[in-house]
């Protein structure tokens, strides 16, 4: 049989293997084999693509094969939990400059004859291109080497207009013109564009906002490897490009929709960057009540229910493991204990569950907003640790508030309500958060895991 | 050329549909293994990589090159770093 059928056969299988694999990681008891299913199609389409008769040199391949298979090995073995967000950024990125890479590679070798041919290496260099300078940027903010807070200036839509228009010239001229300027330089220039476009594309955008980009930017990956496919008339990489890219637009969508904001909000209004959204808040704020560690004990004590709401301050504190150790003792003591996790909490789609499932949390008595909110009057205490805009009453009372209308856990609905918070500073929004002035509101200020472990030693003693 | 083009145009219409269907409903606690799992896959642009960097020309040889490097760094993170979250979710 001819090597190419046998070879495009085998790519059925990997395209399969993917998708089964991706089917299965959508449910908690099978991820783990999805995950696997999926990486033993990797294995296949690449062994298969290293039988390909046009190769000529194995050095190279072998070389690059090792090295970037070593530098992955130790980036995920030695990854902290609480440094997920940008582990996953940067290999977002990585994937978007190797794509970037095979469209370079096969417009440098390549003829200019066919639209079809140029427009794919066009779009894989700009998807590419763009995916890799915006995930740079997104790391550089969840790692605080650059300011998390959302960066607006004036003549922003302006600026990008040009940008894209510079763009549609350049791609026009790769398609057709060919002439204008020399190829190299129409190459370079794209990849140069591209580059800008992804920085200023997520340099406005702010750190609450980062879920909504994060997984954004996993679609741009996937979408820039399925316009690869286009460039070497390639199937499987069509078929799992394009799987990426509908799992990264549906994660993007759920966030957009526990915001309660359209993908265009997110990435253009530079949220909490309006510094008229903190003047409306002249109304009766009442008063704070901040209560002991040891106060609080008392009254977890005697609770027989206790919902547990973690937030990104959780993460920066470093306190799951301490939370999850005042959880077990509660739980011995009686109470019922779940975790009322918000879509958005956090720095990406599943931050907090990430943390407490390596805290040893078991993740069936971890719940959505929707499954708690109709039973919040039965719960004793709500426990909100390092959350505040997804806590914030405002979303369904105040008209007025920049977040009116996303759902948030409704934690005021609780007979009392504790809030672990370093300071009354306002939330990465910038909005004030009625909730610390409720009559059942009480205050526990200070580090978060210093907190908790405070409650933890009152428990033993 | 053209009918070959089509062809993986209709692929491409029916992956994505694919892609929709099969991931409507994720419970919350999978979002970012199924994030980093779907990253990994992604990097399936390995196996453009790889036909590039055994190309004959010097210039298509170091793009092909790098791409596999980052590539693979991408593929096996991606995929060790899922597989190392997944182990974490327990059920008691």
């Amino acid at each position: 049989m001819d090597t190419a059928i046998l070879v495009n056969l085998f790519y059925i299988a990997s395209s399969i293997l993917f998708i089964v694999g991706l089917k299965m990681l959508g449910s908690p008891d099978t991820a783990r084999r999805g995950n696997l299913l999926s990486s033993s199609g990797m294995l296949l389409a690449v062994t298969i693509t290293l039988l390909d008769q046009n190769i000529i040199d194995y050095r190279y391949i072998a070389g690059a094969l090792i090295a970037g298979s070593i530098v992955g090995y130790f980036a995920a073995t030695k990854v902290k939990m609480t440094s997920m967000p940008e582990m996953v950024a940067i290999f977002n990125g990585f994937g978007g400059i190797a794509s970037l890479l095979v469209g370079s590679a096969e417009y440098v070798s390549g003829t200019f004859d066919n639209p079809a041919f140029l427009g794919a290496i066009f779009l894989t260099v700009l998807i590419g291109g763009l995916t890799f300078s915006g995930s740079i940027i997104a790391y550089g903010k969840l790692s605080e080497v650059i300011s998390g807070k959302p960066y607006l200036y004036k003549g922003q839509q302006f600026v990008n207009g040009i940008l894209l228009i510079a763009i549609l010239f350049v791609g026009i001229n790769m398609l057709f013109i060919q002439g204008f300027i020399s190829s190299e330089e129409t190459l370079v220039l794209l990849i140069v564009l591209a580059f800008i476009l992804g920085v200023l594309f997520v340099i406005p955008i702010g750190g609450a906002d980062m879920p909504v980009v994060i997984a954004l930017l996993n679609s741009f990956s996937g979408l820039a490897a399925c316009a690869a496919g286009f460039v070497i008339l390639n199937n499987v990489l069509i078929v799992a490009g394009a799987l990426v890219g509908a799992s990264g637009l549906i994660l993007t969508n759920i966030m957009c929709k526990a915001m309660n904001r359209s993908l265009a909000n997110v990435l253009f209004s530079g949220f909490g960057a309006a510094p008229d959204a903190t003047s409306e808040s002249t109304q009766e704020q009442g008063e704070v009540k901040p209560i002991s560690a040891e106060d609080a004990y008392l009254i977890l004590e005697a609770a027989s229910s206790v919902l547990i709401v973690p937030g990104y301050g959780m993460a920066v504190a470093q306190a799951q493991h301490a939370v999850r150790e005042l959880g077990e003792l509660l739980e011995d003591n009686g109470a019922e204990v779940k975790y009322a996790i918000h879509p958005v909490a956090g720095r990406m789609p599943g931050h907090m569950n990430v943390l407490l499932a390596e805290a040893n949390v078991s993740y069936d008595v971890l719940v959505e907003p929707d499954d708690v909110n109709p039973v919040m009057e039965t719960v004793d205490v709500c426990i909100v640790i390092g959350a505040n805009d997804v806590v914030n009453p405002d979303a369904k009372d105040n008209e007025g508030s920049p977040i009116y209308g996303m759902p948030i856990i409704e934690v005021d609905n609780a007979k009392t309500v504790f809030v672990s918070k370093r300071s009354m500073a306002s939330g990465f929004a910038g909005i004030q958060n009625p909730l610390f002035f409720k009559s059942n509101t009480r205050m526990l200020f200070g580090d978060a895991k210093e907190t908790v472990s405070t409650l933890v030693s009152e428990f033993k003693g | 050329m053209e009918t070959q083009i089509i062809l993986l145009i209709f692929v491409l219409v029916l992956s994505i549909f694919l892609g929709v269907e099969l991931i409507t409903k994720v419970p919350s606690t999978l979002h970012t293994p199924l994030m980093s799992g779907a990253n990994a896959i992604s990097g399936i642009t390995l196996v453009g990589a790889i036909l590039s960097s055994g190309s004959s020309e010097i210039v298509t040889i170091i793009l092909g090159t790098a791409a596999v490097f980052f590539a693979s760094i991408n593929v096996v993170g991606g995929y060790l770093v899922t597989n190392r979250m997944l182990g974490m979710f327990k059920k008691k």
